[in-house]
């Protein structure tokens, strides 16, 4: 029987060491005070169980030095787990501009990916060994969340924003991929496998199949086909705002604020071009809102964050994406 | 103690007739109907943990459809939560005693009270309703926009039946708050009260607070739903995270709905359990205020993994670590006044015991879950499952329990067996930690929530729950027959079967319809059974 029951979950992201360090901090911390709590009152029900039927108790009313102990001491530990959670916190959060992005759509009940390179997979993600991934990932209908517990991580996918996640996994093997956030009918059935190869084999997997061209030639295609180049033209002489370098830069915006051009904000910029209208430009865009699913939203995102201000630096947005950008969702 | 006259009319047999309990006044008979309420609504919701445990024994989801299994969490949730957990101590033991622990009469607005009960009853209807014809399948967290424009089940029904229980929630709180405020009797200071109605008092904060926001929260549910108003929906301009943060800042505080009253309980259990006052009675008064005040600041942590900004996830994480300190408090009171004490082994003890050893635990357990880096990994798995039930099960549910078979021989009179009694606690103590502890294990194996179906490995840790859940069904059903068997068959109880300290103890089982011959004059503190004092040491 012991060896159908598992105790623990395979590690394999460079966080599970630092989740579960963690998790075993609490697991000392919550068995010391349950066990001394139920010594005690076993301790006590016995000790001073009542022995006469009209037996009182001592006329002990309180202490505030023991509730200062008992105030102070929790307050201490727990301060230790906010901090030590809050910075595991923020390793899970803060995405090494280096990452290799991958795109990923949730939807009723399937995760699609694609792949820089133009691989596309259903309920599998095939990642290499060793470098860090950031997946940028939308969703084309209600909330799911995208959760690998050999890596400790998830993050829920939101309708009308781009959240991310990112990992790096440490070693080879076939892992649960699991839609944590209820979606409806199939839910449980929404779920795959992380597929963590030696580079080697990454990159013979990736070479196997990339039919129609890379994820940012494709947003090309998509940008030409909805004719977004009649208004974002490469120089200044469109209606709409130059397109080249606009990644990870600052944007002045009409109402004097500024923001940084992210993958969120290009999302937003397309479906919801009036939420946001650059300073010195007339709120002329309709929205796309509907026409265009949310893999073609993520892949006119790789496109636009190809175009560089001068010569493009190539299709590839498996390169480092330009500075600038502290991307926490 | 002065002598108690023996009447021969109580608030049971003072009038007969069906519509004499339906239009009663008597906090004591509401106090009934709603423990008649709900207890069947417990009953119904049970019916949905059996089917949903038992689909679970098996990894393939082959008992029912994914639909229906849906719906069965759903009615499961939404029945315990909004229909039981919430009602369960404030309405039916707080209705009882509220007005009895502070020498009054009756509650202030006794016809508003009934009001709450008949507005309770329209409320479960509609819940009830959608139930019958067809379900909902949403979850009882109704997220949106999958509740709002995606899923085809009642959810407007639903939605409404919570909308109107609201309001006797706030009713209800309202009462409370005027009572103790009002009407209490002469030389009862608030540092006299038992603890047991601190906790309501504070309970009922959080009622008039914080349900117009749930109440708020499902309209515009329903305003999306049905009325096609873009509010948590993208595709139009409305933002789904924003109903999550609606709904938890009322279902955060509503958590301590569920359980301040539950630690009101305990602090009574203990006291008359150990014959000696509650050690650090005002701190145990001021952290039932404390909850009941930062319980409304922590409502992000359930949104770790949301999208919401870091920054915040890091204000709401460190403000649960705060809101777990008075709960710390309470329970290390609750055990040091066993210290020295005159320790009773009767079954409300062993309720007691129970609870504080089962609180801990969930209370512990929600720390894993404020603890930022590790939450992400637990959101949403069976983790979070467990430490839950561990709170709103192991806890409130052994409160509840514990409360019924204390206050029993005051409501019916009667006394129930002993022996069956500490054999049903004990089997609910086994059955409960069988069911719960495994999905802790199985939880940080990565097995999210609402799932119908699971790979295998998860599958010993779901039988080992399965079959706790059995024995836990087993452990509710022995107090179900012997209170019912006690009614008629039980030994008169007397004024005071525990030789309790307590307005409550000093008057008749049953008490008479206006509870007191005269009005009470209150001469010492809550828990006075010795003059003496001593200190810890």
């Amino acid at each position: 029987m012991f060896q159908n029951l598992p105790l623990f979950p395979a590690q394999a992201s460079g966080f599970a060491g630092q989740v579960d360090a963690l998790y075993f901090f609490l697991i000392a911390v919550s068995a010391f005070f349950s066990l001394l709590i139920a010594l005690l009152i076993v301790v006590f029900a016995i000790r001073y169980r009542r022995r006469s039927p009209d037996e009182v108790g001592a006329g002990i009313t309180g202490s505030l030095q023991l509730e200062l102990l008992w105030t102070i001491v929790p307050l201490g530990i727990t301060m230790v787990m906010f901090l030590w959670g809050a910075w595991v916190f923020f390793t899970l959060n803060r995405a090494p501009r280096a990452a290799m992005e991958i795109y990923v759509v949730g939807k009723q009940w399937m995760w699609k990916v694609q792949h820089p390179d133009g691989q596309r997979e259903i309920n599998e993600l095939h990642v290499p060994v060793g470098r860090p991934v950031k997946l940028l990932m939308g969703t084309e209908d209600v909330i799911h969340s995208f959760f690998i517990p050999a890596f400790r991580t998830k993050f829920d996918v939101v309708p009308g924003k781009l959240t991310t996640l990112w990992f790096e996994a440490t070693k080879p093997g076939r892992y649960h991929l699991f839609c944590a956030e209820y979606c409806g009918t199939k839910h449980s059935a929404m779920i795959g496998w992380v597929e963590v190869m030696e580079p080697a084999a990454f990159q013979a997997w990736l070479s196997g199949g990339a039919g129609e061209g890379s994820l940012a030639s494709r947003g090309e295609r998509l940008f030409q086909d909805l004719a977004c180049h009649t208004c974002h033209m490469p120089d200044s002489q469109g209606r709409g705002p130059v397109l080249d370098g606009l990644f990870g830069k600052p944007v002045k915006l009409q109402d004097g604020r500024t923001v940084v051009a992210d993958e969120s904000y290009l999302r937003e910029s397309i479906v919801n071009p009036q939420g946001k209208i650059v300073a010195g430009y007339q709120p002329l865009m309709p929205t796309f809102q509907g026409l265009i699913s949310e893999e073609g939203v993520l892949q006119l995102i790789a496109y636009i964050k190809t175009l560089g201000p001068k010569a493009a630096p190539g299709p590839s947005a498996n390169e480092p994406p330009p500075p600038a950008k502290q991307g926490t969702p | 103690m002065h002598t108690i006259a023996t009447h021969t009319r109580n608030y049971i047999n003072a009038e007969y007739g069906v519509m004499s309990w339906l239009l009663t006044r008597d906090h004591k008979r509401i106090a009934l109907l709603y423990l008649g309420s709900v207890t069947t609504f417990f009953a119904l919701g049970g019916l949905f943990a059996v089917a949903i445990r038992l689909e679970l024994l098996t990894p393939a989801g082959d008992l029912v459809q994914s639909e229906t299994y849906n719906k069965l969490f759903t009615m499961h949730g939404v029945i315990m939560v909004f229909f039981f957990l919430i009602p369960a101590i404030p309405a039916v033991l707080g209705n009882f005693l509220v007005p009895i622990m502070i020498g009054a009469k009756d509650l202030a607005f006794p016809k508003l009270n009934l009001l709450s009960w008949y507005i309770f009853m329209i409320g479960a209807s509609f819940a009830l309703w959608a139930v019958v014809n067809g379900g909902v399948d949403t979850g009882w967290t109704f997220y949106t926009p999958y509740s709002s424009v995606v899923s085809n089940t009642q959810v407007i029904a639903a939605a409404v039946g919570i909308f109107i229980t609201g309001f006797s929630s706030i009713l209800t709180g309202l009462n409370f708050i005027v009572t103790i405020h009002r009407m209490r009797a002469p030389g009862m200071t608030w540092f006299r009260m038992p603890l047991f109605i601190w906790s309501h008092y504070a309970t009922s904060l959080i009622m008039v607070l914080g349900t117009p926001v749930i109440a708020i929260t499902v309209l515009l549910v329903f305003a999306e739903r049905a009325l096609k108003l873009c509010i948590f929906d993208a595709s139009c301009g409305g933002d789904p995270v924003l109903f999550q943060h609606l709904f938890w800042f009322y279902s955060h505080p509503a958590v301590y709905i569920m359980i301040l009253p539950a630690m009101g309980v305990i602090s009574e259990l203990v006291a008359a359990g150990a014959r000696k006052n509650v050690f650090g009675y005002s701190f145990v008064a001021f952290a039932s205020l404390a909850i009941a005040v930062l319980g409304f600041l922590v409502w992000g942590h359930h949104m770790f993994v949301s999208s919401q900004s870091v920054y915040a996830g890091m204000i709401f994480s460190i403000l649960s670590f705060l809101v777990a300190i008075p709960s710390a408090v309470k329970v290390f009171n609750w055990t040091a006044t066993l210290y020295k004490g005159s320790v009773s082994w009767q079954t409300p003890m062993l309720y007691a015991y129970g609870f504080i050893g089962l609180f801990a635990i969930g209370g512990l357990t929600g720390l894993f879950l404020a603890t930022l880096g590790l939450d992400v990994h637990v959101h949403d798995t069976y983790f979070i499952v467990a430490h839950f039930h561990y709170v709103m099960v192991g806890g409130t549910i052994m409160a509840y329990l514990g409360g019924l078979h204390y206050w029993w021989p005051k409501i019916s009179g009667r006394l129930y067996p002993e022996g069956w009694a500490k054999f049903g606690a004990l089997i609910v103590f086994v059955g409960f930690n069988l069911t719960f502890f495994p999905q802790f294990i199985v939880g940080y194996l990565g097995m999210p929530r609402r799932y119908h179906a699971y790979p295998e490995e998860f599958q010993v840790l779901n039988v080992m729950s399965s079959a706790g859940a059995s024995i836990l069904g087993v452990g509710y059903l022995i107090p179900f027959v012997y209170f019912i068997w006690s009614m008629r068959y039980g030994p008169k109880a007397g004024p005071n079967p525990w030789g309790a300290k307590g307005l409550e103890w000093t008057i008749d089982s049953p008490p008479i319809t206006e509870n007191f011959v005269d009005t009470p004059v209150v001469t010492e503190g809550a828990y006075a059974y010795t003059h003496e004092r001593m200190d810890v040491v």
